[in-house]
């Protein structure tokens, strides 16, 4: 038998915590294995979906902004910046869509099962990761169509993803926990990863930005990011600016340490107020 | 080692409970209270706020010990906090007071198939479910079998759980749950649901995995199932444990409880029957110097009093009567018609003394019905009063009962014994 003793009290040890976290990472795997698959059952075209989205939005903006305002893209194809921009940010806004509204959507669970609670928005990360590889593996076929080749720096692409998933994970804490007693939050995020598209250069090579700007408008952590990835796939004519990803780094390691604590501290009262 | 496996030691939960309602009067109102004047508004809302949260202690000051391989019961009305304390027992939320020690791994059911998602075919909701209730997916994979087996429904295991029946559905979910092997398993009223056949597979289940040793704390409404189930139970009141120990005593004080909550004045009842020409308004329990008493004692002198009202003026013959019940066992009949030979009538308002010398009745909590009748039915109410006794000399032995273990609730029967050597 199984003598571990529990004790549970006011205000729990911090350490019991980061064990059942441990103890519960199956449970991790499988909610975001429940959210691959429940999210395309019952569709006509099933996992195309995937597909069909960042291709359909690709064309659209190749012909929005180049065809009809005619913005710059350097030497580089418009749809190749397009599409290397779109790979982060459809990521991370889908990753913090789904991560801050996971735990008002799994409100069940949560009032009538115990586990640590930080496994829901962590696992509801996950499926972002297939819709990426999918996008990735559209814009590979358009890179060959293109003949454009990647140069050496693609081995840093994990180093700026894991930065995507940083700001996506610490973001997703902030609003899960703030969600589960303000209900406002479901009405902030669309109109957040609305505005943030805007904002984060998807659309424009930061080149385009006025340089008193840059280091404000760099502030945003997905501008690094997505930079980083255009830098990492589409060569060195694409520049990053290094200081304010620096910057933005810090950002995002504030937004996840805090969000840790501000969700570990909300962390008990989520069964009685969800 | 103590063989303790849960022990709760001071534990309260607090709610604090906003009135939303009292808030504000709309939203026109608002708008034109920050126009008048912004300040006072602002100040307004705050000092509101504050004013409209209320405390809610749910549980306070609980304590509790389960020992292994112990089946108890928790039982109580709605809202005496059974719900909370298995809560606060499965970790769902935090006391705001006290400590608990669990020792062992903990399974709690609060909820048949929390997590099943709809979408998702029987297979995929039994590893889900699973792995939520903290199933490793070497143990799911390994008791897959036995678990649609027991849920019956090989059929239809492919298919979304959105298109099974309830019954399949609770079936399914109820499988899932009773192959979790943990050492202590917390249950909540989840067996109200399936049919009557299931039910008893999952008493069944419930049974064996006590016998194995384990611990299961269960919550009821149920007392026959409770009664069978378990060796102990706590009742809890009003967040307050207002009884612990041997499951049948935890269960009579429950029964006690039930039926003094309905005691509204037995005038104001409305659930009795009879065409009320004459009606009871009043049952006094009385005890040997005549003065109405919460507790009367075996073998001592006891008078039930009746109050009566008539509806019209005039004489009428009656027959007053109170019937003796323990739970649903008629005990005896005290009855005017018996004690009396001549017809008794009555007028306007007054009292009927049944007077028992030598009360023979067992220690334990009995029910009065109370009827007035002549050729037709007057007024009878069920459950009219009651009438405590406390084990008392009845013999004349110097013993109260016939063996210290003895559950006395009965009638007692005067009697000699002879032929000893």
């Amino acid at each position: 038998m199984n003598t571990s003793e529990t004790v549970i009290e006011a205000g729990s040890v911090e350490r019991q915590y980061w064990r059942d976290v441990w103890r519960y990472r199956e449970l991790l795997y499988f909610l975001a294995w429940r959210d691959i698959l429940v999210r395309y059952k019952q569709t006509v075209v099933g996992v195309a979906w995937a597909v069909l989205k960042p291709l359909v939005t690709t064309f659209v903006f190749t012909f929005l902004f180049q065809g009809i305002a005619g913005l710059e893209s350097g030497e580089v194809p418009y749809p190749l910046l397009v599409m290397a921009g779109m790979l982060p940010w459809n990521f991370f806004a889908v990753a913090v869509s789904e991560s801050g509204n996971s735990l008002v959507s799994n409100s069940g669970m949560v009032s009538k099962v115990y586990f640590p609670r930080l496994i829901v928005p962590a696992s509801s990360l996950l499926p972002s990761f297939v819709d990426l590889a999918i996008s990735g593996v559209i814009l590979a076929v358009m890179m060959v169509v293109y003949g454009y080749a990647p140069g050496w720096q693609i081995i840093t692409l994990p180093v700026f993803l894991l930065v995507a998933v940083g700001a996506a994970f610490g973001a997703g804490l902030w609003l899960s926990a703030l969600m589960v007693k303000f209900r406002d939050v479901r009405f902030i995020i669309p109109f957040a990863v609305q505005i943030g598209f805007f904002i984060s250069g998807v659309a424009v090579s930061s080149s385009e930005i006025p340089e008193k700007w840059r280091f404000f408008y760099s502030l945003n952590p997905m501008v690094g990011v997505i930079d980083g990835f255009r830098w990492a796939l589409l060569g060195s004519n694409q520049v990053v600016y290094w200081p304010a990803f620096i910057v933005s780094l810090v950002v995002v390691a504030f937004l996840v340490i805090f969000g840790v604590i501000y969700f570990r501290k909300t962390e008990r009262g989520f069964a009685d107020v969800i | 080692m103590s063989d303790t496996v849960i022990n709760v030691e001071n534990v309260s939960k607090r709610y604090i409970i906003g009135h939303e309602a009292s808030k504000g009067d709309g939203l026109r109102h608002a708008i034109e209270g920050v126009f008048r004047s912004p300040l006072r508004w602002l100040r307004s809302v705050k000092e509101n706020r504050q004013a409209t949260k209320e405390e809610f202690w749910a549980l306070r000051s609980v304590n509790m010990e389960v020992k292994r391989g112990e089946v108890t019961g928790i039982i109580g009305h709605n809202g005496a906090g059974k719900s909370t304390l298995l809560k606060v027992l499965s970790r769902i939320t935090d006391p705001t007071e006290g400590r608990i020690r669990l020792r062992g791994t903990v399974a709690s059911l609060l909820e048949v198939g929390t997590g099943f998602h709809p979408e998702l075919t029987g297979r995929e909701n039994i590893f889900l479910n699973g792995a939520i209730l903290g199933m490793p997916r070497t143990e799911i994979r390994r008791k897959f079998d036995e678990i649609v087996a027991f849920s019956d429904i090989e059929k239809f295991i492919d298919t979304p759980v959105k298109r099974y029946s309830s019954g399949m559905y609770v079936r399914l979910a109820f499988a899932v749950a009773a192959h979790l092997e943990p050492d202590i398993l917390i249950v909540d009223e989840v067996l109200a649901v399936g049919d009557a056949a299931f039910q008893k597979k999952c008493l069944g289940k419930m049974d064996e995995v006590a016998k194995t040793g384990r611990t299961v704390l269960f919550v009821s409404h149920n007392m026959p199932l409770i009664a069978n189930l378990c060796t102990t139970a706590t009742m809890l009141r009003g967040g307050r444990v207002a009884a612990t120990g041997e499951v049948r005593s935890v269960i009579d004080r429950y029964l006690a409880d039930v039926a003094g909550l309905g005691s509204k004045p037995l005038a104001e009842r409305t659930d009795r029957s009879g065409n009320g020409e004459i009606m009871v308004t009043d049952l006094e329990v009385l005890d040997r110097s005549g003065k109405s008493a919460a507790n009367v004692i075996s073998g001592e002198t006891v008078t039930i009093r009746l109050h009566y009202v008539c509806r019209d003026h005039g004489r009428k013959e009656c027959r007053a009567g109170v019937m003796v019940r323990e739970s649903e066992q008629l005990c005896c009949v005290l009855s005017t018609w018996m004690a009396r030979p001549e017809p008794i009538y009555v007028s306007g308002s007054g009292h009927i003394d049944f007077t028992v010398r030598d009360l023979p009745l067992a220690g334990g909590v009995y029910t009065l019905d109370p009827f007035l009748e002549s050729n037709e039915l007057y007024d009878n109410v069920s459950n009219g009063g009651e009438m405590s006794v406390v084990d008392g000399d009845f013999f004349g032995s110097g013993r109260i009962k016939p063996s210290p273990h003895w559950r006395s609730v009965g009638v007692l029967v005067r009697h000699e014994c002879h032929g000893f050597g």
